[in-house]
């Protein structure tokens, strides 16, 4: 082992700082939280009641469920909205255009989730842009009900994370050699079996890499669900927003957060699984 | 005899720019053909039309007397070996070879016999489970083949395969790939820019050049009888002197040398000689033989390639003459003069 000198360590004190002090620290504080429980003689005991909550009241794990099930099903849409758009910037334009269309694709991001959130609303909504356009074309004579439903809270959780897909999608499309794709054509393979045996294996480490980050958005995001869910969509975050800011119940709240990432790490643990990656390979 | 390709008349053009221009010529069932030209002389359009991946614009493209037009890569009788061999990364090796099989809907103990039969012949028994990208450059190359050769095709088209390879294993597979083919007896087309391998390898060699072929022959007659002045200066090495004057089966140099070639029916404008083709040290009797003088420059040594470059006597331009590495020419040295023969029919000469 080579010997470090002391600038090797004076370049490690921002690191360090910024892992303790933002990450390590805070964590650790939550995790005692999480583990502390009032009594009814409102003494503070050790305990697992706050974790035995979240199992023993039912609305709790089911909207986890709830969460969990949303989060893959809008990982799986990110994935089948942006695929042909990640094979055709790659693939089918030319390498002048693909990037100047890759930042057409990133200005979304440029103006926050918020914003473009409001900006569904309008499009959305009774009197919006959508149904109002049906309506006076004469498709529907009442307007359909779209904004606070869970449609619409789909839309916005895909809108926001769909980018995140599609970065490590182009790069894992791009080292693909078009020679394979030609040569698997000239071995008698028709375009759906090329797209099954040769584009999708070989794209998996790029999308299971995005779909991780997708799927860690969309479970952990809080502004589309509260914003365009409303009432009737219920968001686990928003459980935990619950706990925190209305119920000023921190202890519970530490150990559902807890309960949250213990959960959707184990998501994504069996997602690896499925699909044979490993996690190293996915996150280079 | 039968053709297993014909190509009448075919012409691609993209955009403005014709690639292939016209060009008309068949192939023998189970011959080793090679078509040889440098960068951008069309080799590739062409090896890519018969594979079908690029239409034809003009003329006419059969397969065993069977029109190609309108058949996509996948339904045609021939595969290609690519320029990088395009392995599948994310298969075996075994998995590699039978891609093609299994397209086809075979049974699979069928796929699995002759995926092992295609792998013994091509000496890869035990490298079944192997990622290919665990392999050596030579045992992919073998892949690639096996993958295109199990599906038994028409034609196997080979695109410069051996590019990539170091110049060792490159000779080691040019003599692996023609047994192979003497083997199997499926037609081979061979796509390249290295003289060498054209001629080792091949029963016939087409010379392209800006889209058009120069000429189709065997390797020993494209060598001996160049038809056109490109591939006299294309196959092969050749010293190039403009002639000035030819006149009663006399022929001068524009660096002064008078040589004697009868029988031309054409005014020739080039003039090629081969290395090798001069005689060092010619006894002045031999019938038929021109004499000339010259100094020795330089001797480029080589091994069994060592060349002399010599200068005509009151000119300037210098030519190559082969030297035999034996005890008799040992004793040359810079600035010696040489008489040197050059008999009359090594004299190639040409219009344009």
């Amino acid at each position: 082992m080579k010997k470090r000198s002391g600038t090797f360590y004076l370049l490690m004190v921002p690191v360090l700082l910024w892992l303790g002090l933002l990450i390590v620290i805070p964590h650790l504080d939550m995790v005692y939280r999480s583990f502390r429980f009032e009594t009814d003689d409102w003494e503070m005991v050790f305990s697992l009641n706050n974790y035995l909550t979240f199992f023993q009241d039912q609305i709790y794990w089911l909207t986890f469920v709830k969460t969990a099930l949303y989060s893959i099903g809008v990982t799986f849409l990110a994935f089948v909205v942006t695929f042909p758009v990640a094979f055709y910037l790659t693939k089918v334009v030319g390498k002048k255009y693909s990037s100047f269309m890759t930042l057409l694709l990133l200005i979304p991001i440029w103006i926050g989730e918020l914003v473009t959130v409001y900006g569904w609303m309008i499009l959305l909504r009774d009197n919006g842009v959508i149904n109002t356009f049906l309506m006076n074309i004469g498709i529907i004579k009442e307007p359909i009900e779209m904004l606070f439903t869970n449609f619409s809270m789909t839309i916005g959780l895909l809108y926001m994370s769909m980018l995140f897909m599609i970065v490590p999608m182009m790069s894992a499309l791009d080292s693909l050699d078009d020679s394979l794709i030609e040569a698997a054509s000239d071995l008698g393979a028709s375009k759906w079996t090329i797209f099954r045996k040769i584009i999708i294996p070989y794209t998996t480490p790029g999308i299971v890499s995005g779909g991780i980050i997708v799927f860690m958005l969309v479970i952990g995001d809080y502004v589309a669900p509260n914003i365009l869910g409303g009432k009737s969509s219920l968001w686990f975050t928003e459980q935990i927003y619950n706990k925190f800011l209305m119920s000023f119940n921190w202890n519970e709240g530490a150990a559902f957060g807890f309960l949250l990432l213990g959960l959707s790490s184990g998501i994504v643990w069996v997602a690896l699984k499925l699909s044979g990656q490993k996690l190293e390979k996915v996150g280079s | 005899m039968s053709y297993v390709l014909e190509i009448k008349n075919v012409t691609k053009k993209f955009g403005d720019f014709t690639a292939v221009k016209s060009v008309s010529f068949n192939v023998e069932d189970g011959g080793f053909f090679s078509i040889l030209g440098g960068s951008g002389c069309g080799k590739t359009t062409l090896l890519r039309m018969i594979s079908g991946f690029e239409n034809v614009t003009e003329g006419e493209l059969l397969i065993r007397g069977e029109s190609m037009e309108g058949i996509p890569p996948e339904r045609r009788p021939v595969n290609i070996v690519f320029q990088n061999l395009a392995l599948f990364p994310m298969m075996n090796v075994e998995k590699n070879v039978a891609f093609g099989l299994q397209r086809q809907k075979l049974p699979k103990n069928e796929v699995n016999s002759r995926v092992t039969e295609m792998l013994e012949r091509v000496g890869l028994i035990g490298f079944e489970k192997k990622k290919v990208t665990e392999l050596s450059g030579g045992q992919r190359q073998r892949v690639a083949i096996a993958r295109s050769l199990v599906l038994r095709p028409s034609i196997l088209l080979l695109d410069e395969p051996l590019g990539a390879l170091d110049r060792k294993l490159r000779e080691h597979m040019k003599i692996e790939l023609k047994v192979l083919q003497r083997e199997i007896g499926t037609t081979f087309i061979y796509i390249t820019h290295d003289q060498s391998e054209a001629l080792v390898m091949s029963d016939y060699v087409a010379v392209m050049n800006e889209g058009q072929f120069e000429q189709i022959d065997t390797p020993k007659n494209l060598y001996k009888n160049p038809a056109t002045s490109f591939v006299a200066g294309f196959v092969g090495e050749s010293n190039e002197f403009n002639i000035t004057s030819y006149a009663d089966g006399e022929l001068t140099t524009d660096n002064g040398c008078k040589l004697v070639k009868p029988g031309l029916d054409y005014q020739p404008k080039k003039l090629f000689i081969r290395p090798e083709a001069f005689i060092l040290d010619s006894p002045e009797t031999l019938p038929d033989v021109a004499l000339i003088n010259t100094r020795i420059k330089n001797i480029l040594f080589d091994g069994a390639n060592t060349k002399l470059s010599v200068v005509v006597k009151e000119s300037a331009d210098e030519m190559l003459i082969s030297l035999p590495q034996n005890a008799k020419f040992d004793n040359l040295h810079d600035g010696d003069d040489l008489q040197v023969g050059i008999h009359q029919d090594d004299l190639k000469c040409y219009q344009n």
